[in-house]
């Protein structure tokens, strides 16, 4: 069951490929928007009733673990009380530092987002509206080999 | 007398449809040497044609067999005379300068190309062990280089060349303030990096088919990680996989008719084999851990991989007939991403010792580890075709560079990049 690429997609694939070869600045960030598939994040959309106070949408992780921190929990139930019932599609990004291979971690960073999903349709939010995606050590939030560099790299973003 | 003419056809389709971007090359530095390299004078070739070749092919096959390790090159300052063949070389200056072996090579201007015809003399023997030319197009003075470097370095060692080898690897810049990658092919000595294809998202975990004309990787370019592969000679492109979750991890079989990968529609990350004719996938894992890396040993009747079903991760070895698994790495908790030796007899790894990741080896039968490089977050090692040197991936400040070392670790040397990070390299196969 091979799946060749769609037009859409495979002409925003030229696009990129265009994009790369001129190396203007311009034309990147116009291939950035053809190319992202991002959904728009959800958990704005929702609070836009009275109090719009924005959660925290990091949660952050030991390293090789993917247990979710006390302090995390609370972070989670509220997000848990704004998506109860909403409409969309939310996106779980988890990440990892830059210690281990590649692959490992891209698999460790999938592992994290599920526990957030997990967690959070154990706080009744919708199953069918969480999509868990990793991007491993591929997309740090900070770059750099400090501690404190890779602490902020473990981490789940709620999009 | 050996004669034997060596066709670079392969390569001449190289550079049809890459861009070649002069910005990007690598630069090699050697950092470690064996400890008694054969001295081989490589004498400045006789030119036949007329002006100043483009490349001085003597120093690149020099160049060539110095980063062996196990040829120290003579320096053409230290050179008594410039002989242009057998009959010119004087044993007795040789000699004295230490030297065991002589170069000598006349260069010859050909229809669309040049024609080297080279010859090896043992100065100790006082015999010339053989004359051999290569031919080439005008762009391939450097193929001409590689391929008469393997020859030379084969009849001294015993070992196969890999000099006329390549490798894919990712490299990432900053444009316009975003991250912008690139998968990249160039020469294995760093030379000739061109790229293959650009991306806005990042992409990962590059393998060559065995026949060297394709690679499979990860792209995340459709918002999600999805596994691709494309010929890298004609650009040609498929996307493989578009599963829920991780698509992750490629790796093609020795006979080139399967891919290993890692897919986590089960619910968590489970090895998986794809025929490619039939396009059917095949479940190889069941276990709740994270099962990933997968890589093929020779025979391809087994997969090494990585799991952490036993706490940490380690590797294991599955056997593909009976879906039997064992696990291979007992030493240190954290041994991960396995690549097998051309011959199946040492896993090469990324071992975790006192907090800082290194490339190790161990022997398969005896479990005998040993750590090959000195430097802290050390990973993705690929093994050279002949088995003697493997290249990876460390840092050197906060830039992400690529390094080579034997695998009796007793040569090293890296290959920063002048722009940006680079990772993930991918040693080619023979091309022929």
């Amino acid at each position: 069951m091979f799946k060749s690429v769609k037009t859409g997609l495979g002409l925003a694939c030229v696009l990129a490929v265009m994009a790369g070869c001129s190396s203007t600045d311009t034309d990147d960030s116009a291939n950035q928007q053809v190319v992202d598939q991002t959904p728009p994040p959800v958990v704005e959309d929702t609070t836009a009733t009275e109090t719009a106070v924005p959660l925290d949408n990091v949660v952050y992780f030991d390293f090789d673990q993917s247990l979710l921190k006390p302090s995390t929990r609370e972070l989670l139930i509220k997000h848990a009380d704004r998506m109860r019932g909403a409409a969309g599609t939310v996106r779980l990004e988890g990440h990892a530092d830059e210690l281990g291979t590649r692959e490992y971690n891209l698999a460790l960073g999938e592992r994290r987002a599920n526990a957030v999903r997990d967690f959070l349709v154990l706080q009744g939010v919708n199953a069918a509206n969480l999509e868990v995606i990793s991007y491993g050590e591929e997309r740090p939030a900070q770059e750099g080999s400090s501690e404190s560099a890779r602490a902020m790299n473990r981490r789940v973003v709620i999009n | 007398m050996m004669k034997k003419t060596v066709s670079l056809l392969f390569a001449s389709l190289l550079g049809c449809v890459l861009a070649v971007s002069a910005r990007a090359q690598l630069v090699v530095e050697i950092d470690d040497g064996n400890d008694n390299p054969t001295p081989v004078a490589v004498v400045p070739f006789d030119w036949a044609g007329s002006g100043v070749l483009p490349e001085d092919v003597s120093s690149i096959i020099s160049a060539d067999l110095r980063r062996s390790g196990l040829i120290a090159p003579v320096p053409r300052e230290d050179m008594l005379s410039f002989p242009k063949n057998p009959e010119e070389v004087s044993f007795r200056d040789w000699r004295m300068l230490g030297t065991e072996y002589v170069v000598t090579g006349r260069m010859q201007p050909q229809a669309n190309g040049y024609l080297l015809s080279f010859d090896l003399t043992n100065i100790f023997g006082q015999r010339k062990v053989f004359t051999k030319q290569v031919t080439g197009g005008a762009q391939q003075l450097r193929d001409i280089a590689h391929r008469a470097a393997d020859e030379i370095f084969e009849a001294i060692t015993g070992i196969r060349g890999a000099f006329g080898t390549q490798m894919v690897y990712v490299q990432e810049t900053q444009r316009g303030g975003q991250p912008s990658y690139a998968l990249m092919l160039s020469d294995i000595d760093g030379a000739r990096a061109r790229q293959i294809r650009r991306f806005s998202a990042p992409v990962m975990s590059p393998s060559w088919s065995p026949n060297g004309q394709e690679v499979a990787y990860v792209s995340f370019e459709t918002g999600r990680p999805a596994i691709f592969r494309e010929n890298i000679r004609t650009g040609a492109r498929q996307q493989l996989t578009n599963f829920k979750g991780l698509n992750s991890s490629p790796t093609w079989s020795p006979d080139g008719s399967k891919l290993a990968m890692v897919l986590s529609k089960d619910g968590n990350p489970e090895i998986y084999v794809l025929d490619l004719a039939s396009g059917r996938f095949t479940r190889m894992t069941r276990h709740f851990s994270i099962d990933t890396e997968p890589n093929w040993m020779p025979d391809g009747k087994s997969l090494v991989f990585t799991s952490d079903r036993g706490g940490k991760p380690q590797i294991y070895q599955l056997t593909l007939a009976t879906g039997q698994v064992d696990r291979l790495t007992f030493d240190g908790d954290y041994n991960a991403r396995p690549r097998v030796s051309p011959d199946g007899k040492t896993l090469v790894m990324v071992h975790r010792s006192r907090g800082v990741f290194t490339i190790a080896t161990m022997d398969i039968v005896s479990g005998q580890m040993r750590v090959l490089t000195e430097t802290r977050l050390d990973e993705s090692p690929s093994i050279a075709p002949n088995g003697a040197m493997l290249m990876y991936a460390t840092k050197r400040g906060s830039k992400g560079i690529l390094a080579a070392v034997s695998l009796d670790a007793g040569v090293k040397y890296s290959l920063p990049s002048q722009q940006g990070n680079v990772r993930e390299p991918a040693w080619s196969p023979y091309f022929d």
